[in-house]
């Protein structure tokens, strides 16, 4: 697939439908499972030549993540949420600097109580949890942000108001965004919008 | 903060995980306590008798000698003259020497017969003297002293009478010479307090009209006519003896156990002592195995609680795996844990103990004599609660092998 490429500050759309392979695709680019041919190349590095132990320092330092569900842990507070990639990032921690400080700015951007960060994550309503999760993908501006379908259990309002916040934060900050979903409705905010069967087509005439 | 997250993880599943540490503390509370249980009782056994360089007897085995002379069990096979037994005390190595003549019983008791030497030269628990608790000692020829254990299980108190019967399962007594209860012996948790201490006169004279081990026919002499009768000896059934330097004590236990006139034994009480213990010894080693099963059983129990959480934990380790954690992570996490309940059971199981030692101290003294010291916890304690931890860790391997796995295979896709 060496015509799938997305640029440095692009926001990329990958919709398709359930069994696409989207969250396949995703751990391709995470680094958390590897191709039987080709190359995943991230940030300049080809994933492929790295090691296990490597990939996952890899992926802590450069990729930051959003969930379907946020998956935030429940027992652990806002703060530990948010700075819990840092624990695995050296230098993206150092480039962070006073972590508990970086926490309160992330969380006043994203709009969220100053009492926020000493809570158990547990104790958020739904969009504070949005909030929190997309704090913890931006904390150390990670040049990657992948979203896997954030939306898909949100109404509309929900939905606009959590993208409007992802794309001033991560877009705004110069980072890429790449995105999986099965709604087409959201297409229009993105800079491209590519279809599962479309990629999959292009990986049957490379073969 | 990872160490935090893996604190408050334990924390969200309280009730498992406290049932679980629940489990590890009472069962090194257990371990710990048949550990303290079994050196107390090492060390009450021992304490039995103190301050006794040597124990003479007729010659047979020298913890059968033990056996009878102090814990009353069993019997002499043989007595030492009256001769031998003053040759020995005349003996320039000997500070002092006491002697006692057993034989006889009350009720289930022991009687023995001695002189009031053996009140101030018995020691027990170190260097504890016995005291009375009521009365005082022998003073008229049918004066007895009990143990404490004897008045408290027949009720008896100063003034009160009492029989002694022949020999230790007969129903021949000597009731024309009927003995009164002159002292009350406070609990020392030793034998002797379940024995009555007659004067050896006494002994002498309640067989007065015995002979070759039964009554004479018709033979009934007045207590008025035994009073005036030389009550000397004619043998003992052995003899505590204290040298004057312990230099001296093997030259004298060799001397004794070489006596050309009979064949006597001497023995080291503490030799023997261990000698004994080494037999008895085989339970203790067996109830520390049975309760170091405990601990295993207890930490598999743990390993389970582990294994059964795995699946319902997947969504938090897929979680770490995406912010960047590597599998080997994940493994070390649930090893943490593990070593986590393990560390704050073995606490919490030291705590128990301390607690029930603090409430069971003054119990088992009284009804056991078994005196168990409440100190600080000992280096060997805390090898026990490493072991556990390091034990805790190793047992975590196995759920945590499975968790490295899983959350290789899942990678960051969460799966719940």
């Amino acid at each position: 697939m060496s015509d799938l490429r997305v640029e440095k500050g692009e926001t990329v759309l990958l919709l398709g439908e359930s069994g696409s392979g989207k969250s396949t695709l995703l751990s391709l680019i995470c680094g958390t499972i590897l191709p039987d041919r080709g190359i995943v190349r991230v940030a300049g590095t080809d994933l492929t030549a790295l090691g296990g132990g490597a990939r996952d320092t890899f992926r802590a330092e450069q990729i930051g993540v959003i969930f379907q569900q946020f998956n935030l842990l429940p027992f652990g507070t806002v703060a530990d949420n948010i700075l819990l990639p840092l624990c695995f990032a050296r230098t993206r921690r150092m480039r962070t600097g006073d972590g508990p400080a970086a926490v309160a700015a992330l969380c006043q951007a994203l709009g969220l109580p100053p009492d926020v960060p000493a809570m158990k994550a547990s104790a958020l309503s739904v969009g504070q949890q949005q909030r929190v999760a997309i704090a913890r993908a931006l904390i150390g501006r990670p040049p990657l942000i992948i979203a896997d379908e954030p939306t898909s259990a949100l109404d509309a309002d929900s939905q606009g108001a959590f993208l409007d916040l992802l794309f001033e934060q991560a877009v705004g900050h110069g980072m890429s965004l790449v995105m999986v979903s099965h709604d087409q409705r959201i297409s229009d905010r993105f800079d491209r919008v590519m279809r599962m069967e479309d990629i999959a087509r292009m990986s049957r005439g490379h073969k | 903060m990872i160490l935090r997250l893996a604190i408050a993880s334990l924390w969200a599943r309280a009730l498992t995980v406290g049932m679980t540490v629940l489990a590890i503390a009472l069962s090194v509370a257990l371990f710990l306590g048949v550990e303290k249980v079994r050196t107390g009782a090492k060390s009450s056994f021992a304490d039995t008798i103190s301050g006794t360089d040597l124990i003479v007897g007729a010659r047979s085995g020298s913890v059968q000698l033990l056996l009878y002379s102090v814990f009353r069990i069993g019997n002499a096979t043989n007595n030492v003259t009256w001769e031998s037994y003053q040759d020995i005390a005349s003996r320039p190595e000997i500070d002092w020497i006491v002697p006692i003549s057993l034989g006889d019983s009350h009720r289930q008791f022991r009687v023995m017969g001695t002189t009031t030497a053996f009140f101030e030269h018995y020691r027990y628990r170190q260097d504890r003297s016995l005291e009375l608790s009521s009365g005082a000692l022998m003073e008229d020829l049918f004066d007895a002293v009990i143990g404490a254990d004897v008045a408290a299980t027949l009720d008896y108190g100063v003034g009160d009478p009492m029989v002694v019967a022949h020999g230790l399962a007969s129903f021949s007594e000597h009731e024309n010479q009927p003995f009164r209860v002159a002292g009350i012996l406070a609990k020392t948790g030793t034998p002797v307090d379940r024995t009555v201490i007659v004067s050896m006169e006494a002994m002498e004279a309640i067989h007065v009209d015995w002979a070759q081990g039964a009554q004479i026919p018709g033979q009934a002499t007045p207590t008025d006519a035994i009073r005036a009768m030389d009550l000397t000896p004619q043998a003992v059934t052995a003899a505590l003896v204290g040298v004057k330097s312990p230099l001296q004590t093997f030259a004298l236990q060799r001397a004794i156990n070489e006596y050309p006139e009979e064949p006597l034994l001497a023995i080291l009480p503490g030799v023997a002592l261990q000698e004994l213990w080494g037999i008895v010894g085989i339970a203790e080693t067996a109830l520390l195995a049975v309760s170091a099963m405990v601990v295993v059983t207890a930490l598999i129990g743990m390993m389970a609680t582990i294994f059964s959480g795995l699946n319902e934990r997947r969504r938090e380790m897929a979680i770490f795996r995406a912010m960047g954690a590597r599998p080997i992570t994940i493994l070390g996490l649930l090893v943490l844990e593990a070593m986590l309940m393990a560390a704050v059971g073995a606490l919490l199981g030291m705590a128990l103990l301390y607690v029930g030692l603090l409430v069971s101290q003054p119990i088992l003294d009284h009804a056991f004599g078994l005196w168990l010291p409440i100190t600080t916890p000992s280096l060997q304690e805390a090898y026990v609660m490493a072991g556990v931890v390091i034990a805790g860790a190793v047992v975590s391997m196995i759920p945590a092998l499975r968790a490295y796995r899983m959350s290789l295979a899942d990678g960051m896709m969460v799966r719940s």
